[in-house]
């Protein structure tokens, strides 16, 4: 029998709160962490995309000046949700040879990246910092947090565009299960509200273009959703063989019960219209907990607000769940948060256990008109309780490159 | 042209940029990774802001020459005049 692996700690640092919970008050209530951005960079290079959902704390408020001048910003907000989901589960005494990382990014030190090659063209190479390949690297990340913890049975960093925060997880519970650890510190980090990838993601059209209305830009499953609204921060949970919790008398959240990765094998960007490789993934994490359809009570979607990807995750949902999908309350958070890329899979995660542990599910704003050809259960106005009892919640998160990871979580 | 004292004080203003050093435990006497313990990494923005500031040029083989503060402000100083 497969070794059982619980929650024990939280952290987050997102668009609707620098902590978690800051954050989940918020997630709650329903607001909306877009804004208008300031910076002088918009005009000058005429982005077609004028907003989008800043941390609500800045890194800098929260680590030193020197520490932060060897991160990225999205490793820097990588740590900070590490630190505060180590705290949070009370470890005070570990194996470090048996404490592991898996902490994600979708991207990497992009603003590192380009701010060097602006250097290196406007003041040449030896002003180019030395610091620059360990900041840039995508494991910068993983490697930042194993050093600030001592996490010493190996950093992992997947890289699976949006889906890499929930592969993270995935990878920590298999490190775990398959004894090569007994604590994993998961998650993902992303910070690349930059020119550059605005106006790349703005390109493919993926982004939405709300300019005069940030607020409600970010809709999923509503008539008028036309894109994603960019997002960053950091989610962090800390998983632990339940052994290890029970051992040391911890508060569990709850039990990290299954995990799947799939891949489409069908567009570079675009999703299976018919959901196939999420509908195998939704199966395959409920195969990995031995879940039943009818212990799954919420759901927190991947939901983006991109005209195309919303409905083929329904379709998803409604192949593997059956006609239990219209039990199922459906939290869109994306419409409060806008889309964390690599890090969306970690945040949407700890909001998912927090769901399990505190029984309610968090409110999707901005659903005015929804779409007929995507009839879920969807929370809005106010959050919603769920049941006592054994309960499940899954989280999906689906990356470009036809990538496709579920977590289920389950009540303790 | 700089005194060495005002070589030293721009020098302590560098080095607390990128370690959080207090400035005045910058003496001339103390040694980069011995006493203050800056690593090759943070020594090489160190010697590239002092390029900057000081209006000089240190080669990467000089660095491993400059074990002491007192070692910086001397070859700054030599190399101004």
């Amino acid at each position: 029998m497969a070794r059982k692996v619980v929650i024990t700690g939280l952290g987050a640092t997102t668009p609707i709160g620098g902590d978690v919970p800051t954050m989940w008050n918020n997630a709650l209530k329903g607001v909306s962490g877009a804004r208008t951005l300031e910076d002088d960079w918009v005009a000058k290079y005429e982005l077609p995309v004028h907003f989008a959902a800043r941390a609500s704390t800045p890194a800098l408020d929260v680590l030193s000046r020197v520490e932060a001048k060897r991160m990225d910003p999205s490793t820097q907000f990588g740590v900070v949700a590490a630190r505060e989901a180590w705290a949070d589960s009370g470890i005070t005494e570990v194996d470090h040879d048996r404490l592991a990382v898996a902490f994600a990014t979708g991207i990497g030190g992009v603003w590192t990246l380009l701010d060097a090659w602006d250097t290196l063209r406007e003041k040449g190479p030896r002003r180019v910092l030395p610091m620059t390949v360990p900041m840039l690297m995508p494991n910068g990340v993983a490697a930042a947090v194993s050093l600030d913890l001592g996490a010493r049975a190996g950093a992992h960093t997947p890289v699976s565009a949006c889906a890499s925060g929930t592969e993270a997880l995935h990878l920590g519970l298999d490190l775990i299960r398959s004894g090569k650890a007994d604590v994993v510190v998961c998650g993902g980090a992303e910070a690349a509200i930059h020119p550059m990838p605005i106006a790349a993601f703005a390109s493919m059209q993926a982004l939405s273009r709300r300019n005069d209305d940030p607020e409600h830009a970010s809709r999923p499953y509503d008539t008028g959703r036309d894109g994603f609204v960019m997002g960053e921060g950091a989610g962090a949970l800390v998983i632990e063989a339940e052994e290890h919790a029970l051992a040391r008398g911890a508060r569990i959240y709850g039990e990290l019960a299954g995990t799947s990765v799939t891949a489409d094998a069908y567009h570079i960007t675009a999703p299976d219209p018919q959901g196939l490789g999420a509908t195998r993934a939704l199966k395959a994490a409920m195969f990995d907990g031995r879940i039943q359809p009818e212990e799954v009570v919420h759901v927190n979607a991947h939901a983006t607000s991109t005209p195309v990807g919303d409905k083929p995750e329904y379709t998803a949902l409604r192949a593997a769940l059956g006609a239990h999908v219209d039990n199922v309350a459906v939290s869109a958070t994306k419409s409060q948060m806008g889309h964390l890329l690599g890090a969306s899979g970690a945040v949407e995660a700890v909001l998912t256990v927090l769901a399990v542990y505190e029984r309610k599910a968090p409110v999707t704003i901005n659903l005015e008109n929804q779409d007929p050809e995507i009839p879920l259960d969807v929370v809005t106005k106010t959050a919603r309780d769920l049941p006592a009892g054994n309960i499940v919640a899954l989280s999906n998160s689906f990356g470009f490159g036809g990538h496709n990871a579920v977590i289920a979580v389950r009540s303790i | 042209m700089a005194s060495n004292e005002e070589i030293l004080a721009g020098l302590a203003e560098i080095v607390n940029e990128e370690t959080g050093l207090a400035t005045e435990a910058v003496e001339l006497d103390k040694s980069f990774t011995e006493d203050l313990d800056i690593d090759s990494i943070s020594m090489m923005t160190i010697v590239v802001n002092a390029e900057e500031k000081f209006g000089v040029r240190i080669p990467d083989e000089e660095v491993k020459n400059l074990k002491t503060v007192g070692d910086a402000v001397s070859f700054i100083a030599d190399a101004q005049a």
